[in-house]
């Protein structure tokens, strides 16, 4: 039991700690969170200076593009990215982190030839056509339908919550192939051209203001059957493997982040005297430990996914119980310390964050999910009704 | 980075629960609560065999030589099973006072205002005042204790006592109590990591097996979610408490103390809701874990020191 990295995994940090330096004063400036295209342009140039520097798909397997790296390595790389102030993944989320990783880890090697290398050189982007208006959380009771025609499947529904679906070229869409077979037999795992005629993709404005997220309606549009990704009725599992990837490790860099936000907020208390309230600064110094503890079980996490040399595990429900939870208890904090007005002025970022992480709980499933498949999987507690 | 325990960890762990399962099951636990709970001297004595005591201590000086980590693993199976007795205190004194890491001697600690816990047991008393320790036996031990007056313990295993103003008693000095009250912190963190781990394993043993409504109770919502965040505040602990081990950074000790204290104390609550009527009897252990663990929490850095030293980390 040791937290000390090898002297390759040093060597791995400074070489990257020196890329970042030389690269981030030359980035353009942030877009407006509004402005999608220049988001779009903003992301992928972000993951084009990636891939020339040879950290793109780090954690792929090399035989996809990646470069084969160490689950330790990879968060090196989250966390010497967030520590430096790097971009996110932003619109490349879905694309690197759960699309491309399950083409990897299930597609034909036409499929990865075909779609792997433009997500890691950031010229196309993923979004996720999961959840539909009747199956968010029971997301096996998911309704739209692709009726095969010859060579293609033909797809009629609707699908909601798509993040990034505005700027997205291809989207993982579960679509219902076996009308007939139990909810969760029936499913199939496509991969669909944004652009293809039939899609529809209608923004929805989130309770912070932002288009985030959009409905896409599906209107007898047709996908390839070469685009289905494992066997016709297998795209459950498929899922399982995506949704494997989206807990597992996404989140990791954030931690760092909300460290990073926890010591600005000691700061900002500092400077305005509310420092000397010792409820709030014990508050503050209960979320140092939470976040400090959370980084510390990512570690676990990592370490234990690197001794088993697998998919992550239901380590990741764990995390994202507590973290989602966190992240929310330290944006209150923040407007404690921003005080009662400031704390309406949407122009502090505090304040947006404070917004957004209201989502934590309900994307990539609900706490409540989450305590399921702990109770269930994890304690092994029978299933309910 | 290997933070996974490493095989002889996990043997050492497995041994001693082992020792424990054998010596200090829940009928021994049950007679020691029965009995007042006093120190079980025998025990003790084999659990100084085991090197529960000596563990840190460098072999010239008769220990193990291991480190941190390791007493917070054994630390965490007398957690689990309740083991009564000052523990931390025993282990801290070894190599300062004579028969502590054999199992030999029992050492209690006085800290503060804080009642002093198996007094009349103690062979040595440690004694901590600020950054300063030291160790009181023979006549100003029994003085102490001649002044002492027993406390009704909240806490069925642990007695405890009210001692006079200590200031004035000689004792031998000991080096480093700033790191005494941290090791400490972290020791105590670990029992209630185990505690925590065996309110949780209870709580889920009794919703798989009791049934109401035609069901076990463990595949109602309400119940099974209780136990989810028994697991999830447990899991957040222990990676808390072995990461303090690894690095003994003072902050992240306060930060397992803090962890711990409330895994322990929540998870103890939560199990009690689990069981119902049943939880809120004598005969369940449930009360034992969670008085036990108020009484961890008081403490060895109670919350609201932990929670101003991690404040002050924060730049
Ligand atoms: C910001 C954001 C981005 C998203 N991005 C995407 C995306 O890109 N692609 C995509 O496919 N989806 C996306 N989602 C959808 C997300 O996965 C779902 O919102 C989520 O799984 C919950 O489904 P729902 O919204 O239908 O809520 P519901 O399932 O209707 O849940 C409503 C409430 O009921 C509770 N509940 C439901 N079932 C149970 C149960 N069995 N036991 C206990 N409680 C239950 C839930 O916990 C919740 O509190 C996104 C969501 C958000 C908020």
């Amino acid at each position: 039991m040791d937290l000390a990295y090898t002297p390759q995994e040093e060597a791995f940090r400074a070489r990257l700690r020196e890329w970042l330096a030389a690269v981030l004063p030359g980035l353009p400036a942030k877009p407006d969170p509004g402005d999608w295209p220049g988001r779009r342009a903003y992301d992928a140039g972000w993951q084009r200076l990636l891939y020339d520097a040879g950290y793109a798909g780090l954690h792929w397997p090399a035989d996809a593009g990646g470069r084969g790296a160490t689950p330790t390595q990879h968060l090196i790389f989250l966390e010497e990215t967030e520590r430096a102030g790097a971009p996110y993944v932003g619109a490349n989320f879905v694309g690197l982190l759960h699309a491309g990783p399950t083409v990897a880890a299930e597609g034909t090697p036409e499929q990865r030839a075909r779609w792997l290398p433009p997500v890691l050189r950031g010229d196309e982007m993923w979004c996720q056509g999961f959840s539909e208006p009747g199956a968010g959380s029971d997301l096996a009771a998911l309704r739209t339908r692709a009726v095969r025609d010859g060579d293609a499947y033909v797809v009629s529904g609707q699908k909601i919550w798509t993040s990034h679906a505005e700027v997205a070229d291809w989207c993982e869409l579960l679509v219902r192939t076996d009308p007939e077979a139990p909810k969760h037999r029936g499913i199939s795992w496509l991969a669909m051209r944004m652009d293809s005629p039939g899609v529809t993709v209608r923004p929805l404005r989130t309770l912070a203001g932002s288009t985030e997220f959009a409905e896409m309606f599906l209107d007898e549009v047709r996908v390839p059957v070469s685009h289905r990704v494992g066997a016709e009725n297998d795209g459950w599992r498929v899922t399982m493997v995506t949704l494997s990837f989206e807990r597992g490790t996404a989140f990791v860099g954030e931690v760092v982040a909300c460290r990073r936000t926890l010591a600005a907020l000691a700061a900002e208390a500092r400077r305005t005297g509310r420092w000397d309230d010792a409820v709030l600064r014990r508050r503050l110094g209960r979320l140092n430990a939470e976040f400090r503890a959370l980084w510390r079980l990512t570690q676990w996490n990592v370490s234990e996914a690197q001794a088993t040399g697998g998919v992550p595990g239901t380590g990741g429900s764990v995390f994202k119980l507590r973290y989602s939870h966190a992240r929310q208890e330290l944006y209150e904090a923040a407007a404690e310390v921003l005080g009662a007005g400031d704390a309406l002025d949407l122009d502090r970022e505090w304040v947006r964050d404070r917004l957004s992480s209201l989502s934590y709980t309900i994307a990539a499933g609900t706490s409540q999910i989450q305590r399921n498949i702990v109770a269930e999987r994890i304690l092994g507690l029978p299933k309910g009704r | 980075m290997d933070f996974q325990l490493s095989d002889d960890q996990r043997a050492l762990r497995t041994g001693m629960r082992d020792l424990l399962a054998g010596r200090f099951g829940r009928d021994a636990l049950r007679a020691a609560v029965e009995g007042g709970g006093g120190v079980g001297r025998e025990l003790w004595r084999e659990l100084g065999a085991a090197g529960c005591f000596a563990l840190r201590l460098p072999e010239t000086a008769g220990g193990v030589g291991l480190g941190l980590p390791e007493s917070v693993l054994l630390f965490e199976e007398l957690g689990r099973v309740l083991l009564p007795g000052p523990l931390a205190a025993t282990e801290l004194a070894a190599g300062a006072v004579k028969g502590a890491a054999e199992g030999e001697a029992v050492v209690a600690v006085a800290d503060g205002d804080l009642p002093v816990a198996h007094l009349a047991d103690a062979d040595a008393l440690l004694v901590l005042a600020g950054d300063r320790a030291r160790v009181l036996t023979g006549a100003a031990l029994r003085r102490a204790l001649d002044g002492a007056r027993p406390v009704r313990s909240l806490d069925p295993g642990t007695p405890l006592w009210r001692v006079p103003d200590l200031s004035g008693y000689e004792g031998e000095p000991v080096a480093d109590g700033a790191r005494l009250r941290r090791e400490g912190a972290l020791l105590t963190a670990a029992e209630q990591l185990g505690s925590a781990v065996r309110s949780q394993e209870a709580a889920v043993q009794h919703a798989g097996e009791r049934e109401q409504f035609g069901a076990r109770i463990g595949s109602f919502q309400a119940v099974k979610h209780l136990c989810a965040d028994m697991l999830v505040r447990a899991e957040l602990a222990r990676t808390a408490v072995y990461a303090a081990a690894v690095t003994a950074v003072p902050v992240e000790i306060a930060g397992a103390k803090l962890l711990a204290d409330e895994a322990a104390v929540r998870n103890a609550r939560d199990c009690l809701q689990v069981h119902g009527g049943m939880g809120f009897t004598w005969e369940a252990d449930v009360h034992l874990h969670l008085k036990r663990a108020w009484l961890r929490a008081g403490g060895w850095l109670a919350a609201g020191g932990a929670e101003e030293l991690l404040a002050a980390d924060l730049e």
